[in-house]
């Protein structure tokens, strides 16, 4: 009996600390994101200025919209490496287009252009059956190629005033990448939450077999999410091009690495099946707020890239614990 | 090791407890194993069996109670505590390394070596001696991945003996097994009760329960029922111990003569398969498909609604079906529960609504836009049929009972109102209590002008269940059994020397299994 009665006890503060725990891993991104701000807030008067907040939210937009992408495909199980390579090609093609025949002509051939080379990511993981890793690595080096003998190495400067309006110009003051960021954002967590492709995105990641005996169109879905990769690595060139008016050859390198990051910490499993856009843009916004912050207070540039290793492995350790403990 | 008498306790464990948040799993349950004894625990999905061999094995630490181990007291934080003291676990999913040898598998992580090189000649030594201490055929040298699943079970048990054992726990070890498979599995068990091992064994299989067990203990609602013999029991009342009420199977209704052809299968050729299967569904009807493990009976019906390519003619509710895939299979009404529920069926990590409502996405949805979101009343009407027992319907499918999970593939496929309704082992792994549920579930499917196929290994399920059955062998329908043509014998023997049907395809050239059967003449 009084063996009971302690395992009562005991058990009690068990399920609070595994309450807490559960918490913790579910929201670890938000809180830890809230964390830093917090103490952003108090060691710099400027981080929390109207001016910087937006600043930040312009600094993120390009990864964000990446990572919108990465989490679908992340969230089917696989993995997207080619976009910032993929971004490149998109720079120089824009840049060059917009050039000759203009803004609508440039934003429709980046466009298509990040969708058609998903296209070539996804049939050859559907059709070829070749792993989503190497598929994307070998495009990762093919788009590279391309960016580079499309531009013979140099970089191509944009002078098309409404072209440079789009990245630069501001709508109600906000700047217009980030209204697309959130926009995009908004429609992809709908997508997701409420559409039959969205779910049938989960239900891929979750159990592909699964998924396939119940009638699910696997192969269909799993290009899809490549080419929506794809296309946002072409929304995201478009709004790197138009920001910085030059179409250079090694514009997107290590993008895919920061997108996938976001993707992570922000509780995406690389297992598949589950996650969302939501995580992805906290996800986002905390390795954002953690560069602007350590650029204010003066940290060195080369002191940075360890925080944010050490923020991903800490994100990722947190959510292994989860993975497992159901 | 000191020799020990076999009326000693091996294991003595007392008034264990352990609560989970919301479960109360085991309430000061007490448990004996005696060397040279094989024990068998019985009892409904939740009612503990799990927790209790969890305890006994080192991977979670009770809350409560004592545990004695050859006479100590013990307590055991880690497998590695449990291992140490000659306590092994064969789990019900193998955990085996597929691409390894049979003897990497019983020696992991213990391959004898000199000078960091791999002994293979003493390894495979080793190796072959276990195996044939067992009486178990087969060679060490196969790669573990092209063993059928009944002997990569039988390399488990071997890889735990080879630790030198004295307490092995079985936790459903027959649940994947043929019959033939499951007479090696018995017949290794009496030989490890006769070395003095003192086996724990669980098992849903009540008849089997009671032949091969000197002990039951029966576990419910996560306390002790009771601990006896099993002499003294008999099917019956283990049932009424388990669940305190009896299994009911319904009375079956025969379709009416005329009843409409839904399936008919013609020519079509299973991989592998020694002639092309031939077979009609009619609405209302419940076809039971007999056989071995390994028979064809799973490929037979993947081959069916397109899972697998496969020549051959398919004609649903009388209209061709070409091109087959799961997919035009679900958009002409086919359902397909596939066997293996964890890693074919279930979303395991996603939860119970989104698992139900995964086949009719499309009907419950708009322009690819899901009405009322997905949190459709399609889906709780359909929990609600088959009697799913859950808190609620976010709950992940992977934290639910094996007959739970079976119901929220039933309803899965309910939802999707389905003409051929194709279960493969539908109650592998189920207590009880939701066999008789899904029976019945079964039953009102059919009644509703459903064809039904339904694959089994249990014999009794096959008999009580079928309107007609058909036997499966070598990959190819090989009897067709009808009315009282539907007997025990009769479906074993076909299953094991039945030939292939004769007026159907090619003869088969081996004459020392197409004579002996009466049944294979004998068809419509």
């Amino acid at each position: 009996m009084s063996a009971s009665t302690s395992g009562l006890s005991e058990k009690r503060t068990a399920v609070d600390l595994s309450k807490i725990g559960a918490f913790v891993r579910k929201y670890g991104a938000g809180i830890a994101l809230v964390i830093l701000l917090v103490v952003a807030s108090l060691s710099s008067d400027r981080f929390l200025q109207y001016q910087n907040v937006l600043n930040i939210l312009r600094q993120i937009s390009i990864v964000g919209v990446l990572a919108i992408g990465m989490t679908f495909v992340i969230i089917t199980a696989g993995i997207d490496l080619s976009v910032g390579a993929i971004l490149t090609v998109v720079v120089v093609y824009a840049a060059d287009t917009v050039q000759t025949y203009g803004v609508v002509m440039g934003i429709t051939v980046a466009l298509g252009m990040g969708a058609l080379l998903g296209l070539v990511n996804g049939l050859g993981i559907t059709l070829g059956k070749v792993q989503p890793f190497i598929m994307t690595l070998g495009m990762l080096a093919m788009a590279k190629g391309i960016a580079l003998l499309f531009t013979q190495g140099r970089p191509i400067s944009i002078t098309n005033e409404t072209f440079l309006a789009l990245g630069n110009g501001r709508i109600f003051g906000i700047p217009n990448p980030v209204v697309v960021l959130f926009v995009l954002m908004v429609t992809a967590w709908f997508v997701l939450r409420h559409t039959v492709f969205g779910r049938a995105v989960y239900a891929v990641g979750a159990n592909e077999e699964a998924a396939r005996l119940s009638g699910i169109p696997v192969a269909r879905v799993k290009t899809a999410v490549y080419v929506l990769s794809g296309l946002m690595a072409g929304v995201a060139g478009v709004l790197y091009a138009s920001q910085l008016g030059v179409g250079s050859p090694v514009a997107g390198d290590g993008y895919e690495l920061d997108a996938i990051a976001a993707t992570v910490v922000g509780g995406t499993s690389l297992f598949g099946g589950l996650g969302g856009v939501g995580g992805t843009f906290i996800g986002a916004a905390l390795l954002g707020v953690l560069s602007n912050f350590l650029n204010l207070t003066g940290v060195s540039p080369y002191a940075q890239n360890l925080f944010r290793g050490a923020l991903i492995v800490a994100a990722v350790l947190l959510q292994r614990r989860s993975a497992r403990g159901v | 090791m000191s020799q020990m008498n076999s009326q000693d306790n091996l294991v003595r464990l007392r008034g264990i407890e352990k609560r989970y948040p919301g479960v109360h799993a085991l309430q000061g349950v007490d448990f004996d194993l005696r060397a040279g004894e094989i024990h068998a625990l019985a009892g409904e999905n939740g009612a503990g069996k799990s927790t209790l061999m969890k305890v006994l094995g080192g991977v979670i630490l009770p809350d409560g109670g004592s545990m004695t181990i050859k006479g100590e007291t013990v307590r055991m934080t880690s497998p590695r505590d449990a291992l140490r003291l000659g306590i092994s676990l064969v789990h019900q999913e193998l955990v085996t390394a597929p691409m390894l040898s049979v003897t990497e598998n019983i020696l992991l992580g213990r391959l004898p070596h000199r000078f960091g090189r791999v002994d293979w000649k003493a390894a495979h030594l080793q190796a072959r001696d276990v195996l044939d201490q067992l009486g178990v055929h087969l060679s060490e040298k196969t790669k573990m991945g092209s063993l059928s699943l009944g002997k990569q079970q039988l390399v488990e048990i071997a890889r735990a003996l080879s630790r030198e054992t004295s307490i092995l726990v079985l936790d459903e070890p027959s649940a994947i097994l043929g019959q033939a498979e499951l007479e090696t599995l018995y017949s290794v068990v009496r030989a490890l009760r006769k070395r003095g091992v003192g086996v724990v064994y669980i098992s849903h299989r009540l008849r089997e329960v009671l032949e091969l067990s000197d002990r039951v203990t029966v576990l419910k609602d996560g306390q002790l029922q009771k601990t006896v013999d099993a002499q003294d029991l008999d099917e019956e009342q283990l049932v009424t111990l388990m669940t305190g009420r009896e299994l009911t199977v319904p009375p079956k209704t025969a379709p009416p003569e005329d009843a409409p052809v839904l399936l008919e299968v013609q020519e079509l050729k299973v991989r592998g398969g020694a002639a092309p299967v031939n077979l009609t569904v009619r609405a209302g009807e419940v076809v039971g498909l007999a056989g071995l493990v390994g028979s064809g009976r799973t490929e037979l019906a993947r081959a069916i609604i397109g899972a697998d390519p496969a020549h051959g003619n398919v004609s649903v509710g009388g209209k061709p079906f070409r091109r087959r895939s799961p997919r035009r299979a679900r958009l002409r009404g086919m359902a397909y529960l596939p066997e293996d529920r964890k890693e074919q069926g279930l979303l395991l990590n996603r939860s119970i609504r989104e698992n139900i409502g995964l086949a009719s996405l499309g009907v419950r949805s708009r322009l690819g836009v899901l009405r009322n979101g997905w949190d459709s009343k399609n889906v709780q009407v359909h929990a609600t049929a088959v009697h799913l027992k859950a808190p609620n319907l976010t709950v992940n499918a992977g934290t639910m009972s094996g007959g739970n999970q079976q119901k929220v593939m039933l309803a899965r496929w309910m939802a999707t109102d389905p003409s051929v309704l194709i279960l493969d082992e539908p109650t592998r792994g189920i207590d009880v209590g939701s066999k008789s549920e899904i029976y019945q579930l079964v039953h009102k499917v059919a009644e509703q002008n459903c064809a039904v196929i339904m694959i089994s290994s249990e014999i009794e399920e096959i008999l009580s269940m079928s309107n007609r059955v058909l036997v499966m062998r070598e990959r190819t329908v090989v009897a067709e059994l009808v009315g009282a043509e539907i007997t025990e014998e009769a479906v074993t023997r076909a299953a094991i020397v039945g030939g292939p049907r004769a007026e159907h395809g090619q003869r088969r050239s081996d004459p020392s299994n197409s004579e002996s059967l009466p049944i294979t003449e004998e068809q419509k």
